[in-house]
């Protein structure tokens, strides 16, 4: 039998990747996509809890959290292609200029 | 009864007048002029309504108000007193009203202020008539009326006090009007300089006596409340009061040793002088101690300071005319001595001689100073009375008025000056003799510059090379005017206007009898040692050692000069380097430098590289999660 720990261990996974990847990646579409992994397994977390406690509200805040993901991508895949525009790269530690 | 609204238009007509001119009329010369000469005359027309209205009621009524804590203060309302007071400013325990209190006092001023007013305003025209600035200076001039009025009938004493510095302004910017004359820029400075000195001593005394009238209803500025009130303050609090109060009626009526601006305010355009530094805002120290004469009433260690201050200005005032070779200078010292010899009456307790004196002073004193704006005008701004001669003949009008200005000054029967000074002078011998002695010498000194004035600039034969001419009527008409009033002021019951129901005091024949022997002595020995147009002041030799002295003013100027720039400046210099060394390098500089400090070092993290943005926000995270679990 799956327990609630099982799945809460599966997020934590997650999220544990999620900030692995957004933290060491040089790539921005590898920061992007970490993000959206913890997003996912924040996802995940909501889901469970609902099934659990049999509220309902946390599947519904799932809905909002992939409706404003799906924004965010669009926003940061906007910024990813201006970066390489101007840039001509998508690495992250070639924006010296977000500096003081 | 009195019509509110009549009072309200005589009091902010000027006001009207004068932002009309400043708002529309800056280039045009004729309005210009005719509105403020309009909101003068518009203003002393309700006067006049007004005073016949007060003639026509007698009300005497005592109504009696219970006060909170149980005392019972008695409300008279002495005959023809009007009041009319509407909340200005207002705080949880201050309220501070925007009204008028009509009394007869107030209403005699006032007919003076707009009275004498008119009759300047309408001779400036004439007078102004070739300089460019003449919009400028009717508005001036309105403003000045204005603030003026409300000196007058303010009811109480923050809104005469923000009047009192308004005259101070307008003052300022008249006596300053030609600007760019250094020396008319420096004597406005001057005035304005010597009077906030006074008022800082007079807003003290405003303010101390606010906050010891907590007796029955409250704090309180208003005057006729307070009037209620001061009989149950401490007499020795009254008193440090009463001395602060006549600090500020020191600086704007120009006593010793606050004398020393009026002089130097005769750099303004003559008109300005006759009406400001002569027939009212000068007086208004006098009719303010006069208003509110209730304080000073008990006291009399600050009634005999008041009266020595007077006596003292009045003679030494005198002296310093008789070495003094130009018209206007001569003119505002027999100004400051005659205001000496006003706050000398009232220093005596006798505010009614005071105000007498004071409103045939305004008429003879605006006379000639006229007088003299016509001569001056008639001679392209020469002021030098050496340099004039025989102006009689050439200047009938002007010499004729100038001579009666100059008789009623001298207190010769039956001009009014004549009674007004008599009333002073035979007060004086009632209650100090000391005092009358001072004032008595002031007047043969008086009598003694008149007539030296008189006979050196008007007596004689007009020079060859001299095209004065008589000035245009504009001019003449308001001198007549004035002259008339300077002859018949002491027979038309001013006394019995002012105070009315009180006993008036009848005429002293041992008294008048002296001072118009005095005053004959003096114009004698004028006429015998001037008569003959000597070309130099034989006065020169004859005081000697004497004459330096009266030509430096005493040295006033100078010790003035060497407390401002020796010991003010010396002081000022060793605090500014104290400042610089100490609070600049250790206080101000000292928390910029830290700030700037942890700026440079906390700027390191900003490194630029959005790894490591990302890693410190997770960090940051993290910590505050823990700090969380450790808290639950």
């Amino acid at each position: 039998m799956i327990g609630l720990g099982n799945y809460l261990i599966l997020s934590g996974v997650l999220f544990s990747i999620g900030i692995w990847g957004v933290v060491t990646s040089r790539n921005v579409l590898k920061v992007l996509l970490s993000m959206e992994l913890l997003l996912a397994a924040s996802n995940l977390c909501f889901v469970v809890f609902s099934k659990f406690n049999g509220d309902y509200a946390g599947q519904l805040i799932v809905f909002f959290v992939i409706l404003v993901a799906a924004a965010e991508v669009a926003v940061g895949l906007a910024i990813i292609v201006l970066m390489y525009k101007r840039l001509n790269t998508i690495q992250a530690d070639e924006l010296k200029e977000m500096k003081w | 009864m009195v019509e509110p609204c009549i009072v309200w238009t005589a009091y902010f007509s000027p006001l009207v007048a004068c932002v009309l001119i400043t708002l529309f009329f800056l280039r045009s010369r004729n309005m210009s002029s005719l509105i403020a000469i309009g909101g003068i005359l518009l203003s002393f027309i309700c006067t006049l309504i007004v005073a016949t209205q007060i003639f026509a009621t007698r009300p005497i009524s005592t109504t009696f108000q219970q006060t909170p804590n149980g005392l019972e203060i008695a409300h008279t309302w002495p005959a023809h007193v009007f009041q009319q007071s509407l909340p200005w400013i207002g705080f949880d325990s201050l309220v501070i009203n925007f009204g008028y209190l009509v009394n007869p006092l107030a209403i005699m001023m006032l007919l003076v202020v707009t009275g004498v007013g008119s009759a300047i305003f309408i001779y400036s025209r004439g007078y102004m008539a070739d300089d460019p600035g003449m919009p400028r200076f009717f508005a001036y001039l309105s403003l000045f009326a204005f603030s003026m009025i409300g000196i007058v009938l303010a009811d109480n004493l923050i809104q005469l006090f923000i009047f009192w510095e308004l005259v101070g302004l307008s003052s300022y910017l008249l006596i300053g009007f030609w600007y760019q004359k250094p020396s008319a820029a420096d004597a406005g400075v001057k005035a304005f300089m010597v009077n906030r000195f006074a008022d800082f001593g007079f807003l003290c005394g405003i303010i101390l006596l606010w906050s010891h009238s907590n007796i029955g209803f409250g704090r309180t500025f208003d005057i006729d409340q307070l009037a209620t009130i001061v009989p149950h303050i401490d007499p020795g609090l009254l008193t440090i009061t009463a001395l602060l109060l006549f600090c500020g009626i020191v600086g704007k009526s120009a006593q010793v040793p606050l004398h020393v601006w009026l002089a130097d305010a005769m750099e303004g355009p003559t008109p300005v002088s006759a009406l400001i530094h002569a027939a009212t805002m000068v007086a208004a120290g006098v009719y303010l101690l006069a208003r509110i004469f209730f304080i000073f009433e008990p006291l009399t260690i600050a009634l005999s300071v008041i009266a020595w201050v007077g006596g003292i200005t009045a003679l030494m005032a005198a002296t310093l005319a008789v070495a003094e070779n130009d018209i206007k200078r001569i003119l505002a010292y027999s100004t400051l001595s005659q205001l000496g010899l006003m706050v000398m009456a009232l220093g005596l307790s006798g505010p009614m001689q005071g105000m007498y004196h004071l409103t045939t002073h305004a008429f003879f004193k605006a006379l000639l100073f006229l007088g003299a704006g016509s001569v001056i005008y008639a001679l392209h701004h020469e002021q030098n009375i050496w340099k004039m001669r025989g102006l009689l003949k050439s200047m009938p009008v002007t010499g004729w008025t100038f001579l009666i200005g100059t008789l009623a000054l001298c207190g010769i029967f039956p001009l009014s000056g004549f009674w007004s000074k008599d009333e002073i002078l035979a007060l004086a011998a009632q209650h100090n003799f000391s005092l009358y002695v001072m004032a008595s010498l002031a007047s043969i000194l008086t009598a003694f510059y008149m007539g030296r004035l008189f006979f050196v600039a008007f007596w004689g034969k007009p020079a060859k090379n001299s095209h004065a001419h008589e000035s245009p009527a504009i001019m003449t008409w308001p001198l007549i005017f004035l002259a008339l009033l300077s002859l018949i002021g002491g027979f038309i019951g001013i006394p019995h206007f002012l105070y009315p129901g009180n006993e008036h005091p009848h005429l002293n024949m041992r008294v008048a009898l002296v001072s118009s022997v005095l005053a004959l002595l003096g114009l004698a020995v004028s006429f015998v040692l001037y008569n003959k147009k000597p070309d130099a002041d034989p006065l020169e030799k004859a005081l000697g050692p004497i004459y330096p002295v009266l030509k430096n003013k005493y040295y006033f100027d100078d010790i003035y000069g060497w407390y401002v720039n020796k010991l003010q400046q010396g002081m000022a210099t060793t605090t500014a380097w104290v400042e610089a060394l100490f609070i600049d390098r250790f206080g101000v500089h000292g928390v910029t430098r830290t700030a700037n400090a942890a700026g440079r070092i906390f700027r390191l993290l900003q490194t630029g590289l959005v790894q490591f943005y990302a890693l410190t926000f997770v960090l940051g995270t993290l910590l505050l999660f823990l700090m969380l679990v450790r808290n639950l």
